[in-house]
Protein backbone atom coordinates (compact mmCIF):
# COMPACT_ATOMS: atom_id res chain seq x y z
CA UNK A 1 0.00 0.00 0.00
CA UNK A 2 1.72 3.20 -1.42
CA UNK A 3 1.95 6.07 1.64
CA UNK A 4 -0.72 8.70 0.99
CA UNK A 5 -0.33 12.30 1.34
CA UNK A 6 -2.84 15.09 2.61
CA UNK A 7 -3.71 17.68 1.05
CA UNK A 8 -1.57 20.82 1.25
CA UNK A 9 -3.16 23.28 3.30
CA UNK A 10 -5.10 26.01 1.22
CA UNK A 11 -3.23 28.86 1.55
CA UNK A 12 -0.11 27.20 1.35
CA UNK A 13 -1.65 25.76 -2.26
CA UNK A 14 -3.02 29.86 -3.00
CA UNK A 15 0.42 31.27 -2.97
CA UNK A 16 1.70 28.00 -4.95
CA UNK A 17 -0.86 28.73 -7.88
CA UNK A 18 -0.68 32.10 -7.73
CA UNK A 19 3.26 31.91 -8.22
CA UNK A 20 2.44 29.98 -11.34
CA UNK A 21 0.26 31.77 -12.51
CA UNK A 22 2.74 35.05 -11.93
CA UNK A 23 5.02 33.07 -13.74
CA UNK A 24 2.70 32.25 -16.72
CA UNK A 25 2.13 36.09 -17.26
CA UNK A 26 5.34 37.18 -16.98
CA UNK A 27 6.84 34.44 -19.46
CA UNK A 28 3.36 34.56 -22.27
CA UNK A 29 1.66 37.74 -21.07
CA UNK A 30 -1.23 35.95 -20.37
CA UNK A 31 -2.54 33.33 -17.83
CA UNK A 32 -3.92 29.70 -16.97
CA UNK A 33 -7.22 28.83 -19.10
CA UNK A 34 -8.70 24.86 -19.46
CA UNK A 35 -12.03 25.35 -21.34
CA UNK A 36 -9.87 26.47 -24.89
CA UNK A 37 -8.98 22.81 -25.07
CA UNK A 38 -12.54 21.17 -25.42
CA UNK A 39 -13.26 24.11 -27.56
CA UNK A 40 -10.86 23.15 -29.51
CA UNK A 41 -11.82 19.08 -29.25
CA UNK A 42 -15.16 20.37 -30.39
CA UNK A 43 -14.26 21.90 -33.33
CA UNK A 44 -11.46 19.03 -34.35
CA UNK A 45 -14.44 16.92 -34.02
CA UNK A 46 -16.98 18.55 -35.80
CA UNK A 47 -14.37 19.45 -38.55
CA UNK A 48 -13.68 15.85 -38.69
CA UNK A 49 -17.53 14.45 -38.59
CA UNK A 50 -19.25 17.32 -40.73
CA UNK A 51 -16.79 19.49 -42.15
CA UNK A 52 -19.22 21.16 -44.55
CA UNK A 53 -21.70 22.21 -41.51
CA UNK A 54 -18.66 23.34 -39.23
CA UNK A 55 -17.28 25.43 -42.27
CA UNK A 56 -20.25 26.97 -42.24
CA UNK A 57 -20.92 27.52 -38.68
CA UNK A 58 -20.39 30.78 -37.11
CA UNK A 59 -18.65 29.95 -34.24
CA UNK A 60 -16.48 26.83 -35.47
CA UNK A 61 -15.85 27.58 -38.75
CA UNK A 62 -13.69 30.43 -38.35
CA UNK A 63 -11.58 27.71 -36.02
CA UNK A 64 -10.87 25.58 -39.29
CA UNK A 65 -11.28 28.18 -41.94
CA UNK A 66 -8.10 28.01 -44.54
CA UNK A 67 -6.81 24.33 -43.02
CA UNK A 68 -6.73 26.36 -40.05
CA UNK A 69 -5.98 23.53 -36.90
CA UNK A 70 -7.89 23.84 -33.95
CA UNK A 71 -5.86 21.93 -31.58
CA UNK A 72 -2.46 23.75 -32.67
CA UNK A 73 -3.02 25.99 -30.00
CA UNK A 74 -1.03 26.79 -27.01
CA UNK A 75 -3.55 26.20 -24.49
CA UNK A 76 -3.77 22.55 -25.88
CA UNK A 77 -0.53 22.30 -24.73
CA UNK A 78 -1.27 23.96 -21.31
CA UNK A 79 -4.12 21.60 -20.90
CA UNK A 80 -1.88 18.38 -21.82
CA UNK A 81 0.87 19.70 -19.38
CA UNK A 82 -1.91 19.93 -16.54
CA UNK A 83 -3.38 16.28 -17.20
CA UNK A 84 -0.04 15.19 -16.70
CA UNK A 85 1.61 17.21 -13.76
CA UNK A 86 -1.74 16.33 -11.95
CA UNK A 87 -1.00 12.72 -12.74
CA UNK A 88 2.79 13.36 -11.25
CA UNK A 89 1.24 14.80 -8.17
CA UNK A 90 -1.31 11.74 -7.57
CA UNK A 91 1.09 9.57 -7.95
CA UNK A 92 3.26 11.12 -5.64
CA UNK A 93 0.47 11.56 -3.08
CA UNK A 94 -0.48 7.63 -3.42
CA UNK A 95 -3.79 9.00 -4.85
CA UNK A 96 -4.48 7.29 -7.79
CA UNK A 97 -7.70 4.93 -7.92
CA UNK A 98 -10.13 4.10 -10.74
CA UNK A 99 -13.60 5.26 -9.35
CA UNK A 100 -16.99 7.12 -9.91
CA UNK A 101 -17.38 9.54 -7.26
CA UNK A 102 -19.95 12.28 -8.11
CA UNK A 103 -23.00 13.19 -5.93
CA UNK A 104 -22.32 10.58 -3.69
CA UNK A 105 -26.21 10.10 -2.92
CA UNK A 106 -27.15 8.68 -6.61
CA UNK A 107 -26.13 5.19 -8.29
CA UNK A 108 -23.61 5.43 -10.52
CA UNK A 109 -25.90 5.79 -13.47
CA UNK A 110 -26.94 9.28 -11.62
CA UNK A 111 -23.31 10.01 -11.18
CA UNK A 112 -22.33 10.02 -14.80
CA UNK A 113 -25.74 11.83 -15.63
CA UNK A 114 -25.00 14.70 -13.19
CA UNK A 115 -21.38 14.50 -14.37
CA UNK A 116 -22.76 14.83 -18.04
CA UNK A 117 -24.92 17.31 -17.54
CA UNK A 118 -22.63 19.30 -15.30
CA UNK A 119 -20.22 19.32 -18.18
CA UNK A 120 -22.35 20.58 -20.61
CA UNK A 121 -23.69 23.63 -18.53
CA UNK A 122 -19.94 23.72 -17.98
CA UNK A 123 -19.02 23.77 -21.18
CA UNK A 124 -21.62 25.65 -22.54
CA UNK A 125 -21.81 28.40 -20.42
CA UNK A 126 -17.76 28.73 -20.74
CA UNK A 127 -18.22 29.87 -24.23
CA UNK A 128 -21.06 32.14 -23.68
CA UNK A 129 -18.49 34.09 -20.93
CA UNK A 130 -15.33 33.37 -23.19
CA UNK A 131 -13.48 31.86 -20.33
CA UNK A 132 -13.89 29.81 -17.13
CA UNK A 133 -13.01 29.67 -13.57
CA UNK A 134 -9.67 29.12 -15.00
CA UNK A 135 -9.11 31.77 -17.63
CA UNK A 136 -11.34 34.62 -16.58
CA UNK A 137 -11.94 34.12 -13.16
CA UNK A 138 -7.93 33.05 -11.68
CA UNK A 139 -6.27 35.02 -14.86
CA UNK A 140 -9.03 37.88 -15.29
CA UNK A 141 -8.63 37.80 -11.44
CA UNK A 142 -4.71 38.20 -11.53
CA UNK A 143 -4.57 41.36 -13.93
CA UNK A 144 -7.69 43.16 -11.61
CA UNK A 145 -9.84 42.50 -14.83
CA UNK A 146 -13.61 43.73 -13.96
CA UNK A 147 -14.22 40.43 -15.97
CA UNK A 148 -12.85 38.19 -14.06
CA UNK A 149 -14.76 39.78 -10.90
CA UNK A 150 -18.09 40.29 -13.09
CA UNK A 151 -17.36 36.17 -13.87
CA UNK A 152 -16.81 35.17 -10.85
CA UNK A 153 -19.90 36.61 -8.95
CA UNK A 154 -22.05 34.83 -11.43
CA UNK A 155 -20.06 31.96 -10.27
CA UNK A 156 -20.26 31.81 -6.91
CA UNK A 157 -23.92 33.12 -6.11
CA UNK A 158 -25.58 30.74 -8.94
CA UNK A 159 -23.28 28.06 -8.49
CA UNK A 160 -24.80 28.76 -4.30
CA UNK A 161 -28.04 28.55 -5.69
CA UNK A 162 -27.67 25.24 -7.28
CA UNK A 163 -25.50 23.93 -4.76
CA UNK A 164 -28.57 24.32 -2.14
CA UNK A 165 -30.72 22.88 -4.74
CA UNK A 166 -28.64 19.90 -5.55
CA UNK A 167 -27.65 19.54 -1.87
CA UNK A 168 -29.33 16.29 -0.88
CA UNK A 169 -27.51 14.34 -4.16
CA UNK A 170 -24.25 15.16 -2.48
CA UNK A 171 -23.58 14.27 1.22
CA UNK B 1 14.76 43.58 -19.59
CA UNK B 2 10.90 44.26 -20.01
CA UNK B 3 8.54 41.48 -19.23
CA UNK B 4 6.41 39.78 -20.69
CA UNK B 5 9.00 37.50 -22.00
CA UNK B 6 6.87 36.39 -24.92
CA UNK B 7 7.91 32.83 -24.52
CA UNK B 8 4.73 31.12 -26.41
CA UNK B 9 5.43 27.69 -27.52
CA UNK B 10 4.33 24.19 -26.89
CA UNK B 11 6.78 23.54 -24.18
CA UNK B 12 6.09 27.14 -22.00
CA UNK B 13 2.55 25.46 -22.65
CA UNK B 14 3.51 22.12 -20.99
CA UNK B 15 5.70 23.35 -18.66
CA UNK B 16 2.98 25.81 -16.73
CA UNK B 17 0.52 23.50 -17.17
CA UNK B 18 2.38 20.67 -15.42
CA UNK B 19 3.07 22.96 -12.73
CA UNK B 20 -0.82 24.33 -12.66
CA UNK B 21 -2.09 20.44 -12.65
CA UNK B 22 0.09 19.42 -9.90
CA UNK B 23 -0.46 22.83 -7.53
CA UNK B 24 -4.31 22.28 -8.01
CA UNK B 25 -4.02 18.55 -7.80
CA UNK B 26 -2.39 18.82 -4.08
CA UNK B 27 -3.69 21.89 -3.32
CA UNK B 28 -6.59 19.02 -3.41
CA UNK B 29 -9.21 20.94 -6.24
CA UNK B 30 -9.45 17.81 -8.53
CA UNK B 31 -12.08 16.84 -5.78
CA UNK B 32 -15.69 17.13 -7.00
CA UNK B 33 -16.81 16.58 -3.64
CA UNK B 34 -14.77 19.55 -2.04
CA UNK B 35 -15.21 21.48 -4.99
CA UNK B 36 -19.22 21.19 -4.87
CA UNK B 37 -19.21 21.61 -0.84
CA UNK B 38 -17.50 25.02 -1.11
CA UNK B 39 -20.83 26.00 -3.08
CA UNK B 40 -22.76 25.05 0.19
CA UNK B 41 -20.43 26.70 2.47
CA UNK B 42 -19.18 23.34 3.85
CA UNK B 43 -15.88 23.58 2.90
CA UNK B 44 -13.49 26.78 2.45
CA UNK B 45 -10.86 25.26 0.14
CA UNK B 46 -11.68 26.80 -3.10
CA UNK B 47 -12.26 30.33 -2.14
CA UNK B 48 -9.01 30.10 0.15
CA UNK B 49 -7.01 29.04 -2.81
CA UNK B 50 -8.21 30.90 -5.60
CA UNK B 51 -8.53 34.38 -3.41
CA UNK B 52 -5.03 33.90 -1.88
CA UNK B 53 -3.32 32.64 -5.53
CA UNK B 54 -4.96 36.03 -7.23
CA UNK B 55 -3.48 37.86 -4.51
CA UNK B 56 -0.45 36.46 -5.10
CA UNK B 57 0.16 37.01 -8.89
CA UNK B 58 -1.88 40.84 -8.75
CA UNK B 59 0.49 41.91 -5.83
CA UNK B 60 3.58 39.94 -7.71
CA UNK B 61 2.61 42.01 -11.77
CA UNK B 62 1.96 45.22 -9.62
CA UNK B 63 5.25 45.24 -7.79
CA UNK B 64 7.33 44.24 -10.73
CA UNK B 65 5.36 46.86 -12.94
CA UNK B 66 6.19 49.35 -10.35
CA UNK B 67 9.75 48.56 -9.96
CA UNK B 68 9.48 49.05 -14.02
CA UNK B 69 10.20 45.02 -14.88
CA UNK B 70 6.73 44.45 -16.70
CA UNK B 71 4.84 46.22 -19.12
CA UNK B 72 0.64 46.44 -18.30
CA UNK B 73 -0.07 46.81 -21.43
CA UNK B 74 1.15 43.57 -22.69
CA UNK B 75 -0.51 41.66 -20.67
CA UNK B 76 -4.17 40.06 -21.38
CA UNK B 77 -6.93 42.06 -19.58
CA UNK B 78 -10.34 40.60 -20.61
CA UNK B 79 -12.96 42.94 -21.86
CA UNK B 80 -16.33 42.29 -19.81
CA UNK B 81 -19.50 41.84 -21.66
CA UNK B 82 -21.60 42.23 -19.03
CA UNK B 83 -24.38 39.87 -19.18
CA UNK B 84 -22.35 37.23 -21.23
CA UNK B 85 -19.61 37.32 -18.98
CA UNK B 86 -22.33 37.17 -15.96
CA UNK B 87 -25.03 34.53 -17.49
CA UNK B 88 -21.35 32.63 -18.51
CA UNK B 89 -20.07 32.68 -15.09
CA UNK B 90 -23.75 31.33 -13.79
CA UNK B 91 -23.18 28.36 -15.79
CA UNK B 92 -20.03 27.31 -14.82
CA UNK B 93 -21.27 27.74 -11.15
CA UNK B 94 -24.45 25.55 -11.81
CA UNK B 95 -22.50 22.67 -13.61
CA UNK B 96 -20.08 23.00 -10.67
CA UNK B 97 -23.15 22.39 -8.40
CA UNK B 98 -24.39 19.57 -10.50
CA UNK B 99 -21.50 17.54 -11.63
CA UNK B 100 -18.70 19.16 -9.20
CA UNK B 101 -16.32 20.01 -11.22
CA UNK B 102 -15.48 23.33 -13.61
CA UNK B 103 -13.83 22.83 -16.31
CA UNK B 104 -9.70 22.69 -15.20
CA UNK B 105 -11.05 20.73 -12.34
CA UNK B 106 -11.98 18.36 -14.45
CA UNK B 107 -9.33 17.34 -15.79
CA UNK B 108 -7.04 17.41 -12.48
CA UNK B 109 -10.07 14.83 -10.95
CA UNK B 110 -9.68 13.02 -14.19
CA UNK B 111 -5.71 12.32 -13.87
CA UNK B 112 -6.21 10.49 -10.94
CA UNK B 113 -8.86 8.18 -11.85
CA UNK B 114 -11.99 9.67 -11.31
CA UNK B 115 -14.55 8.21 -13.81
CA UNK B 116 -17.10 11.40 -13.75
CA UNK B 117 -13.74 13.72 -14.24
CA UNK B 118 -13.68 12.13 -17.80
CA UNK B 119 -17.67 12.39 -18.25
CA UNK B 120 -17.60 16.19 -17.35
CA UNK B 121 -14.94 16.98 -19.43
CA UNK B 122 -16.56 14.67 -22.34
CA UNK B 123 -20.20 16.83 -21.45
CA UNK B 124 -17.92 20.70 -21.79
CA UNK B 125 -17.01 19.29 -25.27
CA UNK B 126 -20.64 18.41 -25.92
CA UNK B 127 -21.28 22.03 -24.38
CA UNK B 128 -19.16 23.71 -26.80
CA UNK B 129 -20.89 22.19 -29.97
CA UNK B 130 -24.26 22.96 -28.38
CA UNK B 131 -23.41 26.44 -28.18
CA UNK B 132 -22.28 26.47 -31.91
CA UNK B 133 -25.11 25.45 -32.98
CA UNK B 134 -26.87 27.95 -30.90
CA UNK B 135 -24.52 30.94 -31.90
CA UNK B 136 -26.71 32.65 -34.24
CA UNK B 137 -29.14 33.82 -31.89
CA UNK B 138 -26.94 34.04 -29.13
CA UNK B 139 -25.00 36.42 -30.68
CA UNK B 140 -26.79 39.90 -29.68
CA UNK B 141 -26.61 38.16 -26.13
CA UNK B 142 -22.78 37.89 -26.51
CA UNK B 143 -22.15 40.87 -27.65
CA UNK B 144 -24.57 43.73 -24.98
CA UNK B 145 -23.68 45.94 -22.70
CA UNK B 146 -19.49 45.59 -23.44
CA UNK B 147 -17.33 47.42 -21.15
CA UNK B 148 -14.07 49.74 -22.14
CA UNK B 149 -11.62 47.09 -23.67
CA UNK B 150 -9.18 45.47 -21.06
CA UNK B 151 -11.11 47.37 -18.23
CA UNK B 152 -8.99 46.87 -14.94
CA UNK B 153 -11.35 47.01 -11.30
CA UNK B 154 -9.54 50.51 -11.06
CA UNK B 155 -10.35 51.88 -14.02
CA UNK B 156 -14.05 50.88 -13.45
CA UNK B 157 -13.57 52.55 -9.36
CA UNK B 158 -11.72 55.13 -10.32
CA UNK B 159 -9.06 54.18 -8.06
CA UNK B 160 -5.40 53.05 -8.11
CA UNK B 161 -5.42 49.84 -8.48
CA UNK B 162 -3.01 49.73 -5.48
CA UNK B 163 -5.94 50.09 -3.57
CA UNK B 164 -7.89 47.58 -5.32
CA UNK B 165 -5.15 45.11 -4.09
CA UNK B 166 -5.49 46.22 -0.36
CA UNK B 167 -9.46 45.87 -0.76
CA UNK B 168 -8.99 42.74 -2.32
CA UNK B 169 -6.11 41.48 0.38
CA UNK B 170 -8.65 42.90 3.35
CA UNK B 171 -11.54 41.17 2.00
CA UNK B 172 -9.49 37.66 1.50
CA UNK B 173 -8.20 38.14 5.14
CA UNK B 174 -12.07 38.70 6.45
CA UNK B 175 -13.59 35.97 4.40
CA UNK B 176 -10.15 33.74 6.10
CA UNK B 177 -11.10 35.25 9.47
CA UNK B 178 -14.58 34.42 9.28
CA UNK B 179 -14.50 30.48 7.85
CA UNK B 180 -11.51 29.84 9.88
CA UNK B 181 -13.74 27.32 12.23
CA UNK B 182 -14.54 25.76 9.20
CA UNK B 183 -12.18 24.96 6.66
CA UNK B 184 -12.75 21.41 5.94
CA UNK B 185 -17.07 21.00 7.82
CA UNK B 186 -17.09 17.53 9.95
CA UNK B 187 -20.49 16.92 7.57
CA UNK B 188 -18.33 16.08 4.76
CA UNK B 189 -15.55 13.89 4.27
CA UNK B 190 -13.87 13.87 0.81
CA UNK B 191 -11.66 10.99 0.08
CA UNK B 192 -8.58 13.55 -0.87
Amino acid sequence: MMKTRPIWNAHVAGVALGLVLLGTFLATGHGLGASGTPTAIAAAASQAVAPTATASNGYLGPMVSGGAHPMDAWIVWEVLGMGIGALIAAWWAGRIRWRIEGPTNLKTAGRIGFALLGGVLSGFGARVSAGCTSGLGLSGGAVLATAGFVFLIGFFLFGMVTGFFTRRFWQ
Amino acid sequence: MILPAGWITPLSGLVFGILFGFVLQRGGLGNGCRLSAQLRLKDWTVFNVMFTAIIVAAGGLYILQFAGLVSWSELYVPTTYLWATLLGGALVGAGMGVGGYCPGTSVVGAAAGRIDGIVFFIGLVLGVVVFAGMFPGLQPLLNAAAGPQAQTLGDLLHIPNGLVLVLLIAGAVLVGWLSRRAPTSKSISCAD
